[in-house]
């Protein structure tokens, strides 16, 4: 066999992109339901009635100490059986991706509100603020200005763990790319574009963000 | 929804001894994996402290390289690609005489993407302890050698145990992608059992029991490391 061929890329790049498409898909929704799903939990966790956030707290826990792949596998089962037919790898894997997801967002946005100073819940009260108008007007606020670069570092992470909806065989980008490593015979070429594209995107993503805090900050 | 359920295939053969196989592999990927990481962290962590800047930036590489490319395309790198890219008779011998080829591929890609999350950590405990013990250990006399070997490592760790806890289920948790090259670990047992015989809910509601215990053990095995250590460790 030829020693390199870098040609493959250009040949397949038709393929390569759609794979890219599925990839930035899945990441947007993944993080939209995620970020939808991660607020209710976290409302959920806050309740003071254990029947609310005892529930909350377990889906959180187990979904964090489990494997993604064993969650893309859960779905990639229940999914069909749930509906009644057979459905494709990707809306089973999109919701895999949301309920996973959500998990790990509410425990950003759990963490964002409670950084956020005792002092300051009290002193809304004592201005006559209900809880809901403190937590809107006053807790939310400052929370979020404190979770946005955790959340953005998030998306980093689930762009990253899209890779893996391989072990379902839905076609993102590492994945188009392993059919054509395989196809062409060409594993060098195609996983070296692989990891260069995925640290290209990954590694400007992340030091935008370190930039963007160290300004907050100064 | 109908669905036959019949917990006892769990306990009949073939199946029940997958299962167990299935969490040895586990369990074998992951210790072997912390141990890689735990030396590729420690290493490059500490490099990522010192003085020469050549050093320091090397180790910066290492960490932005291993943090920005996504695990799985790390594996397949080590290996489709690492065995081609290297000497002709290394890559031979990788192919043919490696002893378990896909666990040791996986304990080094894994290890080695995980070495880059603890050198995070081993800097950050450095960081915490060196700015005050660094001069009082090197006013003491003690070369810069023995003075990360005697104090700032010691107690540098110390104040990380819990964050190394969750770098260790986060290895524990990565350790289910050696199955895309073929390692039989937990997950892909529990897959295996759902294809041959349909009852998916029993076996990965097993698989998923095992992991949150296990899981559980990791976190409670630690924090009773952490607080055998704690009272020798100095307030900082």
């Amino acid at each position: 066999m030829d020693p390199f061929d870098w040609g493959v890329i250009a040949r397949s790049m038709d393929f390569l992109a759609a794979g890219m498409a599925l990839s930035a898909l899945l990441v947007v929704v993944a993080t939209l339901g995620g970020v939808v799903g991660g607020a209710g939990l976290a409302a959920l966790r806050r309740s003071p009635r254990r029947f609310l956030s005892a529930p909350a707290a377990g889906y959180v826990g187990v979904m964090r100490s489990v494997p993604l792949v064993l969650v893309l596998f859960w779905f990639y089962f229940l999914v069909p059986l749930a509906i009644g037919r057979p459905i494709g790898a990707l809306t089973s894997a999109l919701v895999a991706f949301v309920l996973f997801e959500a998990a790990f967002y509410c425990e950003i946005i759990r963490a964002g509100i409670a950084n956020v100073r005792r002092g300051q819940s009290q002193a809304a009260a004592a201005t006559g603020l209900r809880p809901w108008q403190a937590l809107r007007l006053v807790i939310l606020p400052q929370a979020l200005r404190a979770m946005v670069p955790v959340l953005l570092n998030q998306i980093i992470i689930v762009f990253q763990d899209t890779s893996l909806v391989y072990v379902v065989a839905l076609r993102d980008f590492m994945t188009s790319a392993s059919v054509i490593a395989s196809r062409d015979g060409r594993p060098i070429e195609m996983y070296t574009l692989v990891a260069v594209v995925y640290f290209a995107i990954c590694f400007v993503g992340s030091y935008a963000l370190q930039r963007r805090r160290k300004l907050n900050y100064r | 929804m109908n669905y036959q359920w019949d917990w006892g295939v769990l306990l009949r053969e073939p199946y029940a001894g997958w299962l167990i196989s299935g969490i040895g592999w586990t369990l074998l990927v992951s210790a072997g994996s912390w141990v890689v990481a735990l030396a590729a962290g420690l290493l490059i962590g500490v490099a990522r402290g010192l003085p020469n800047r050549l050093i320091r930036l090397a180790a910066r590489c290492y960490v932005e390289l291993f943090r920005n490319v996504p695990p799985l395309a790390q594996l397949f790198l080590w290996y489709f690609v690492f065995p081609e890219i290297v000497p002709k008779a290394v890559g031979l011998w990788i192919k043919r005489d490696m002893p378990e080829p896909e666990l040791v591929t996986a304990v080094v890609a894994i290890g080695l993407f995980g070495g880059a999350r603890v050198a995070e950590q081993v800097r950050a405990g450095i960081d915490a302890v060196g700015r005050h013990l660094l001069p009082a250990a090197l006013a003491t006399g003690l070369r810069p050698v023995q003075a990360y070997r005697l104090v700032l490592l010691p107690v540098g760790l110390r104040a990380i145990v819990g964050p190394l806890t969750s770098e260790f289920l986060v290895i524990f948790k990565m350790s289910s992608i050696s199955l895309t090259i073929g390692v039989m670990d937990l997950t892909a047992e529990s897959r295996h059992i759902e294809n041959y015989t349909f009852h998916g809910f029993e076996a990965f509601a097993v698989a998923t029991a095992v992991y949150l215990v296990l899981g559980l053990l990791i976190s409670a095995a630690m924090s009773a490391l952490d607080r055998r250590l704690r009272p020798a460790a100095i307030p900082t």
